[in-house]
């Protein structure tokens, strides 16, 4: 399985944010994009999960199921955490584990007490703090199963702690043949990770 | 085409209904508001037009179905603007469910949380209004008719507005024009079994056709537009 995008050029508002992007990520390789605010790295990762249209060029994951887009066989994590305050956090995981269907990964509990909220299952998610929030939000790509995460700043509002064990779990899906797409302003710990550098704000 | 996941698809749709009508009902949720909103428009009919019997079984139907109307309008404006707020829309386009049957499916859930509470509580306030028991069943068989449309037309209008910035002004201005003809057959077929010696058949039939219009056209064009808006 091989993600191969060529030559990417998007446009937004008016304004070109990125062009001539291109790289190729193979099954267990992971990809991060570093650069400065403004640089294009949400729009570049929105644009690979389909939320953005591209001006030009094209991703597609090689070797997949034909049947399915990019976008149907990745997990999205933005700036935003879908949670809903008046589910409880196992509620708010269990929803997503079964409208994105598919490939079972671990069940809820396992995936909760694998980004260490095991213990707050039935808790509102109104009570959650906003790192616990994103790690109910990235409790996601443990429960379901998907071969490309697409991850824009993961690691925003982690403790040191919450930090160490998502590394973890990013690691595990690479070792499973995971392919992983990240930007990120600080050092995730991905070892051999490709790097993408998109260029300085106007 | 064989869907890789053909029976998940249910599932998943099924997840999305009990969530969605779980939201509706709990702390925050907006079930509860839309049928307080009718009581109010309602019970303050009688106060405004005073002690005129005759003059309220005129108008009774009226105020029913605007009342309805008012309430479902209201309860639009949560429709998608909250999962667009949270990010819960841009999962829901990266799921495998496609997005028109998903916002169908948010569509109905704000029906029976909103739309249905409207059309059982209708009969109860008929009372105040003095419709008769039987014209009040037809009353509220026009409602259970003709809300469905009201939300799906709304769905097209929520979809329009969560794409633009300041978009919950815009949603009532966008929505009203569409939702004038059920209106107008709801309340004509109310009427006709209320006092009129119009028969009740064909303004209830079109009404029922608007319904049927809305359920197919209301979540593709919900879909276009916020694939078209989302940037």
């Amino acid at each position: 399985m091989e993600l191969v995008a060529d030559r990417l050029r998007c446009v937004r508002g008016g304004r070109e944010v990125f062009a001539g992007i291109g790289f190729r990520v193979r099954a267990g390789e992971a990809l991060v994009v570093t650069g400065p605010n403004g640089a294009g790295k949400s729009s570049l990762l929105r644009a690979l999960a389909g939320l953005v249209r591209l001006a030009e060029g094209q991703a597609a994951l090689l070797g997949a199921d034909p049947e399915l887009t990019l976008a149907e066989q990745a997990h999205f994590v933005g700036h935003l955490d879908p949670v809903k305050p008046s589910l409880t956090v196992a509620e708010n995981l269990a929803f997503w584990a079964r409208f994105y269907g598919g490939v079972q990964g671990r069940d809820v509990h396992d995936s909760l007490a694998a980004v260490g909220l095991g213990g707050l299952a039935h808790l509102p998610a109104a009570y959650l703090s906003a790192g616990q929030r994103r790690r109910l939000s990235l409790a996601r790509l443990v429960a379901v199963g998907r071969p490309v995460w697409l991850l824009d700043e993961p690691t925003a509002a982690l403790d040191a702690a919450a930090h160490a064990r998502f590394a973890g779990l990013m690691r595990e899906h690479l070792g499973r043949g995971g392919l992983i797409v990240v930007a990120t302003h600080v050092p995730l710990g991905l070892e051999g990770a490709q790097a993408l550098r998109l260029g300085e704000a106007p | 085409m064989i869907s890789p996941a053909g029976p998940s698809l249910a599932s998943a749709l099924a997840a999305l209904l009990v969530r969605d009508l779980r939201l509706a009902v709990r702390i925050g949720g907006g079930a509860l508001m839309g049928v307080l909103f009718f009581l109010a428009v309602v019970t303050l009919v009688p106060f405004a037009v005073g002690p005129d019997l005759a003059l309220l079984r005129r108008i009774g139907p009226a105020m029913l179905w605007l009342g309805a109307l008012l309430a479902n309008l209201l309860a639009l404006d949560r429709l998608l603007a909250s999962d667009y707020e949270d990010g819960s829309l841009d999962l829901l386009l990266l799921a495998r469910p496609p997005l028109e049957l998903a916002l169908a499916v948010k569509a109905a859930a704000q029906w029976l949380a909103t739309g249905l509470p409207l059309v059982l509580a209708a009969p109860l306030l008929g009372l105040l209004l003095d419709i008769e028991p039987a014209a009040m069943g037809a009353v509220a068989l026009t409602l259970l008719a003709g809300t469905p449309a009201l939300t799906f037309i709304g769905l097209v209008g929520a979809g329009l507005a969560v794409t633009l910035r300041r978009g919950g002004l815009l949603l009532p201005i966008l929505v009203l024009p569409l939702a004038v003809p059920v209106l107008i057959f709801g309340v004509s077929a109310s009427n006709a079994a209320v006092v009129g010696p119009v028969p009740f058949g064909p303004p209830f039939m079109i009404l029922c056709a608007l319904t049927l219009v809305g359920l197919v056209v209301g979540p593709f064009a919900a879909a276009a537009a916020l694939r078209h808006g989302m940037e």
